[in-house]
């Protein structure tokens, strides 16, 4: 920050691209993003990985210890490759940790920036609505919807949208209602903007980013709350492999097996823990002003 | 003609005679809602009847404590608040009727208090003074380059600061790219509220030079708020005291400053620290809070701290009335057979 009161140096460049050097800067939040990108890539690229078929199984392969020669991470209860079973798994869990949040992401913000821009009657609207989804707790509202829709990939993500746009429509809703009673919004009021001018240049690119740090913090409870469902059996369906199911088949070998049983377990700390890291990193890279 | 295309053109009624701004019975209440159901209990007398003229070229300070209404009757001069009540005339153009809201931002601008509040952080400062004409359809490189000659107008070298952001700026900066930002849709009007209160005593001298050589280079007209009673000395014109949302007095700045007819002026200008010993003001300090704006007293709103209040200050509440050429205070010790006992006689 000192280096900026030099007249001799080059004028600062945008905002974005002083965040993404911050976040360049923070080990911890790269190390993460490094983590998070393998398992990513690897849950994408997973057919070419020359890895096992994670389907076919065999009775007299069940439960082999981690590292038994062919099977790197043994085997589960029906024989089949844990190594491929995890990468694989990690295709459906990613989607459904990541495409609910995504989606409550851009339907939040739209409904909470609209009701803290608006205010009034329709912020009363708004909010209200949304308050009557806060009285149930998250875990038992994704059960309850899951539950009527009925199990199904896609139905999880519909109940897990539902319970992740009020908080997000929430945090919306009160930055913007901050921004909009600054004075710079009066200026551009003044300066004759009308009000999509005026949330496109003065509200949103100070609300979006608060509201993303949030939602990427929401990330690691929505890949629980979907292995959770999925373990519940209204999510994924067996054999598909997903990380919370395989919990769940695995949870009746743990005496056997428990480092096995704990695998999907892990994966599931692993990135949900990355995602949180990578979140607080934002968070403070985005914080340009200390 | 329509009156907008007139006004574009300069050519209004009445010439350099004709008032750049005149307020008619400007009214604002503001509701408190209570309740289940959100109902009305009680309202806030912000601007309460507020009736002024500002010429062309001059600057019109207002003062009064924190809550008398001033910043608000800033906001509703150009409209980022409704009026009640009340007529606003621009060059002689009925506010609303004759022209409409958004040709009254074309010629009256506002340079607000906090200098970093009222700089959106996440824009460069060319940016945002680059903002108004770009919603004026006014092509990006143009603007920019509008927004340079405005910096270096404000004394800002635009090689160093037009790619920074406000929090790289200092308070006294940041102000100048206010008022920058206010310049850029060629005002003729500039409404300042409280523009120096929150600066260092000598980043607001710098500051205030710049409004005053501004104004000469450019023809200006001033609207300036302030409750620094020195500051409004130094760069009014006129000054109009507010109490309560009311115009309590309004005159020639030496008038005010050297006369001041209204209790409630002389007792705040008694509260000013004078230089000269000779001068001293003998008035003795205003007591007490001023009164709940939501209960204000009857009659006139002064009367609760008032050394002089009499029977007829807590029934009628006096209007407006000259002094002398072009003062005039709202005091019933200045109307003749009011019933005042300092009062003169009817005539």
């Amino acid at each position: 920050m000192t280096a900026i009161a030099l007249p001799a140096l080059p004028p600062t460049r945008g905002y974005w691209s002083a965040v993404g050097r911050r976040l360049l800067q923070d080990k911890v939040t790269v190390a993460c993003g490094i983590v998070l990108l393998a398992i990513i890539l690897a849950a994408i690229f997973a057919p070419y990985l020359g890895l096992a078929d994670p389907y076919r199984g065999s009775i007299i392969r069940r439960l082999r210890p981690i590292g038994t020669p062919g099977y790197l991470l043994g085997t589960d209860e029906q024989g089949r490759d844990m190594l491929a079973r995890l990468v694989y798994g990690g295709r459906l869990s990613l989607f459904i940790g990541l495409l609910p949040v995504f989606n409550a992401f851009v339907i939040g913000t739209l409904l909470g920036v609209t009701a803290g821009f608006v205010g009034g009657r329709l912020n009363a609207a708004i909010m209200r609505t949304i308050d009557v989804f806060y009285a149930f707790p998250s875990v038992l509202l994704a059960i309850a919807i899951s539950g009527a829709l009925g199990a199904g990939v896609l139905n999880s993500v519909v109940s897990l949208t539902i319970v992740f746009v009020p908080p997000i429509a929430r945090v919306a809703e009160s930055v913007t209602t901050q921004v909009r009673n600054l004075d710079f919004v009066d200026a551009a009021r003044a300066s004759g903007a009308g009000p999509i001018t005026i949330i496109r240049v003065h509200i949103l690119n100070n609300v979006l980013g608060p509201i993303f740090v949030y939602a990427t913090s929401l990330i690691s409870v929505s890949m629980i709350l979907a292995a959770g469902l999925s373990f519940l059996g209204l999510g994924t369906k067996p054999p598909e492999p997903e990380w919370g199911l395989m919990l769940n088949t695995l949870r009746t070998a743990i005496y056997v097996q428990p480092w096995i049983a704990a695998l999907p377990g892990t994966m599931i700390f692993i990135v949900s823990i990355c995602f949180n890291l990578m979140s607080d990193g934002l968070r403070s890279a985005m914080d340009v002003r200390r | 003609m329509s009156g907008a295309e007139a006004l574009r053109q300069g050519q209004e009624a009445g010439g350099p005679a004709q008032p750049l701004l005149q307020v008619r019975a400007l009214k604002k209440h503001f509701p408190i809602r209570g309740g289940m159901l959100g109902r009305t209990v009680a309202t806030v007398n912000a601007v309460d009847g507020v009736a002024f003229e500002v010429a062309k070229g001059e600057t019109l300070g207002i003062v009064g404590e924190s809550g008398c209404g001033k910043s608000t009757t800033a906001r509703l001069l150009i409209r980022l608040i409704e009026p009640d009540s009340g007529e606003v005339r621009f060059a002689g153009q009925s506010v609303g009727s004759e022209i409409p809201v958004a040709e009254l931002r074309h010629g009256v601008q506002m340079v607000f208090q906090d200098s970093f509040a009222s700089l959106n952080p996440r824009l460069t400062i060319e940016d945002s003074i680059a903002f108004g004409p770009r919603v004026r359809g006014v092509a990006e490189a143009e603007a920019v380059h509008k927004a340079h000659d405005l910096l270096r107008r404000v004394g800002l070298d635009p090689a160093q600061f037009a790619r920074r952001y406000p929090h790289e700026l200092s308070g006294g900066q940041r102000q100048r790219v206010n008022i920058a930002r206010a310049l850029a849709l060629a005002p003729r009007l500039l409404i300042l509220d409280e523009p120096v209160s929150a600066l260092d005593k000598s980043v607001e001298a710098q500051v205030l030079n710049l409004l005053v050589d501004l104004k000469q280079s450019l023809g200006l007209t001033y609207i300036f708020v302030s409750h620094d009673l020195n500051v409004v000395q130094y760069i009014s014109d006129r000054v109009m005291v507010m109490y309560l949302g009311r115009v309590a007095e309004i005159g020639p700045v030496e008038a005010i400053y050297r006369d001041a007819r209204h209790p409630y002026t002389r007792a705040l200008l008694s509260a000013m620290p004078s230089m000269d010993p000779d001068r001293r003001t003998q008035e003795a300090p205003i007591a007490g809070d001023p009164p709940n704006p939501i209960n204000p007293p009857s009659g006139c709103l002064f009367h609760t701290r008032c050394p002089y209040a009499e029977a007829v200050c807590q029934s009628t509440a006096p209007a407006l009335a000259p002094v002398k050429d072009r003062h005039s205070a709202a005091c019933h010790m200045e109307i003749a057979g009011s019933g005042h006992s300092k009062a003169r006689p009817a005539a």
